[in-house]
């Protein structure tokens, strides 16, 4: 198997991270990686879901994933790292590497709530940043913002109705 | 000793009365909200009924509801818990007319109580020191003006109904206040219908230290030493211990002495707490009264050896305190952290949802309080409180190495949790040496993040440009993606929960896609 892999800093954020290329290979026992050309043997199992247990020359990690309709961390002891994982194979993979910064962008609900009010209208200019639609949950109000400079092309949410993660909010472009 | 008594609370604290009712050979009957029917508390008790829809108005403060209940099921008394109407003295009163007991302090003790100023002015006769100020409300900006230039500025102005910083206004000079006053009264009147406001002296960076009393309905009074509390932010704490490392034993004998002066002045029964303001002198001030069980009682409970859930019952069926305060002794230090479902990187904002993963510490001087598990829908509709994470040993370093330990242990996905920023507040050399007050967290938050990895084992690998954790990140996604197809390809790891791009669109996310297209 051989995967695009861009980590993020150890705040959780993806941005800054370098593409590396990690190719693996199942061995006699446990399994031959090669991460950027360096090779490194590991022993790996998964003892449990979203977690597991990695041993490299002797060392004993515990890495747990967490994946939410937007992100996907991994976390090595106490340390968590933004991580986006690329098959080079596969053509959406490659599409959606060559676009993500333009064309539409659609701002997701971030967490289960209930739509309070919208902030602009559709047609309207915004800045990256910019306030979008307020969704209320446990009794606190929270602006999600436009990822981008841009013209609200379409707003989905209506206020007062509920909300899941990962409920496409408004679209950006 | 009663038979069966109904919980008329969720989430970790009625788990924790469950427990101490069980442990009591007491029956326990629990009441839950339409979406709380999975709630912990409702498996764990022996009875279980609904009492309405999900907003808290129209279930958990129903008080003709949850009475209904406690006549249907037979329970001869009600723990309240904290929050809802655990202070409320008509839910009291209610309770005593449908003859049912209430374990709590009197409907008279709440009512003085619950008003600041007839707080006050109780206080004011027993003798207790409070903050500079009035103890009525202020007939009009003059006379705010007057007390201000005598108490000098900076001042407070608070609702006399206030809670929750509603009300609440810091004034600098004379030329705020009227202003101030005004907002204040108003934001009071709509948040309270009680546009009361008084005025004291603001204490600069004070630190906010409480002591815990014990009453029982025979005229027995005892202390059980102090929390500190100074860590909060929006007015809500977030990490308690006992003792406070600026309290000595002196110190606490005079706040034990105050608090029970206090409590016996409101002739006040039951478990309460007593809040003051202390200055950077180590003067201390009568705050406010709180006249239930407070969140982080467990501090107390592991320094002292006592629970105070059992006592509370015992009180309410009529029995002495079992000992007297020459028996309390304060040993080792605790220290609380108070798990909520917040998300760090967007402001703390509260984080409802599904708990995918949990992965929970335990072992050595580890308390764990909690009403969540693995798979559990955490509701969007009350207070973001999960769990509480307790460390306690035999001094003040050890506790905070054991916490550290324990929260390195800790793991919840599917939400967002405050879990790191303990380990920011535990490694923090401020917290370390004890200088805490009010102010500290968010001078702690306004600094710049560091990388929590304090626990993490150092990455000495023996290959050439393998050195660093981000490696094993790396390695670690591609062995996922190898062993748990199910997963990961094609999920974008965003900046967090305010943007998102166009992963949305990826095939790995067949839902979303069908979901947002739904809504076209």
């Amino acid at each position: 198997m051989v995967y695009e892999i861009i980590v993020g800093g150890n705040a959780g954020d993806k941005a800054g991270g370098k593409p590396h290329r990690l190719e693996l290979e199942k061995a006699a026992a446990g399994w031959e990686c090669r991460l950027d050309g360096q090779p490194i043997h590991v022993d790996a199992v998964i003892p449990r879901r979203d977690v597991l247990s990695l041993l490299v020359d002797g060392h004993s990690y515990e890495i747990k994933r967490e994946q939410t309709a937007t992100d996907l961390h991994m976390w090595v002891g106490s340390a968590r790292f933004a991580v986006e994982l690329r098959d080079p194979r596969s053509l959406r993979s490659r599409q959606k590497a060559a676009g993500d910064e333009e064309g539409p962008r659609k701002i997701l609900a971030p967490m289960p709530g209930r739509v309070v009010r919208l902030l602009v209208a559709e047609n309207s200019d915004v800045e990256a940043g910019q306030g979008i639609v307020v969704v209320e949950a446990m009794k606190m109000q929270n602006e999600i913002k436009s990822p981008k400079k841009g013209v609200v092309k379409k707003i989905s949410a209506t206020p007062g109705a509920a909300v899941n993660p990962g409920d496409v909010l408004a679209i950006v472009e | 000793m009663f038979k069966k008594i109904l919980i008329a609370n969720r989430g970790e604290i009625a788990v924790r009365i469950i427990r101490a009712c069980r442990e009591m050979g007491i029956a326990t009957v629990a009441v839950y909200s339409d979406v709380d029917r999975a709630a912990l508390h409702v498996r764990k008790s022996d009875e279980a009924y609904p009492i309405g829809p999900a907003p808290a108005a129209e279930s958990y403060l129903r008080m003709d509801k949850i009475l209904d209940v406690a006549k249907r099921s037979g329970a001869e008394a009600i723990h309240p818990g904290y929050g809802f109407l655990s202070e409320n003295a008509k839910f009291a009163q209610a309770c005593a007319d449908a003859g049912v007991k209430f374990i709590g302090p009197t409907p008279h003790s709440m009512k003085m109580m619950g008003s600041k100023t007839s707080a006050r002015q109780q206080m004011e006769k027993a003798g207790v020191p409070f903050v500079p100020g009035t103890s009525r409300g202020l007939a009009s900006p003059e006379e705010g003006e007057e007390v201000a230039e005598r108490i000098g500025y900076p001042v407070m102005l608070k609702a006399a109904a206030g809670g929750g910083g509603k009300g609440m206004r810091l004034v600098h000079t004379r030329s705020e206040l009227r202003s101030a006053l005004e907002s204040a009264q108003s934001e009071a009147l709509r948040s309270f219908g009680d546009s009361e406001v008084y005025i004291e002296k603001a204490i600069v960076n004070p630190r906010h230290i409480e002591m815990q009393i014990l009453a029982d309905e025979h005229g027995n009074t005892v202390w059980l030493g102090e929390r500190e509390c100074s860590i909060q932010r929006r007015h809500q704490k977030v990490l308690e211990e006992a003792p406070s490392p600026i309290v000595d034993p002196e110190m606490r004998r005079r706040m034990g002495e105050v608090a029970v002066k206090v409590a016996q002045a409101a002739n006040y029964t039951n478990a309460g707490t007593v809040e003051f303001l202390v200055d950077q002198q180590k003067n201390f001030y009568f705050l406010e009264m709180n006249t239930r069980l407070q969140v982080e009682h467990p501090v107390t409970e592991l320094t002292t050896g006592l629970d105070l859930v059992h006592l509370q019952i015992q009180i309410a069926a009529g029995e002495k305190l079992p000992f007297a305060q020459s028996d309390v002794a304060i040993r080792g230090h605790a220290i609380e952290c108070r798990i909520y479902a917040e998300d760090p990187d967007n402001n703390y904002f509260p984080s409802p949802g599904k708990i995918t993963v949990l992965l929970q510490p335990s072992g050595p001087g580890i308390r764990r309080d909690s009403g969540m598990y693995e798979g559990w829908n955490v509701p969007m509709d009350y207070d973001p409180l999960l769990a509480k994470l307790i460390g306690y040993a035999s001094d003040r370093q050890q506790a905070i190495m054991r916490l550290e330990r324990a929260l390195y242990e800790y793991f919840v996905a599917g939400i967002k949790t405050n879990i790191s920023l303990f380990l920011r507040i535990l490694g923090d050399a401020d917290f370390q040496a004890g200088k805490l007050d009010t102010g500290y967290l968010d001078r702690l938050l306004a600094k710049a993040n560091p990388a929590v990895a304090s626990l993490a084992p150092k990455p000495e690998i023996n290959a050439p440009g393998i050195k660093t954790m981000e490696t094993i990140a790396a390695i670690a996604a591609g062995m996922f993606a190898v062993l748990d197809p199910a997963s990961s390809v094609g999920k974008n790891g965003g900046a967090g929960g305010t943007t998102s791009s166009g992963s949305a669109t990826l095939v790995s996310n067949w839902k979303q896609k069908g979901r947002s297209e739904g809504l076209r």
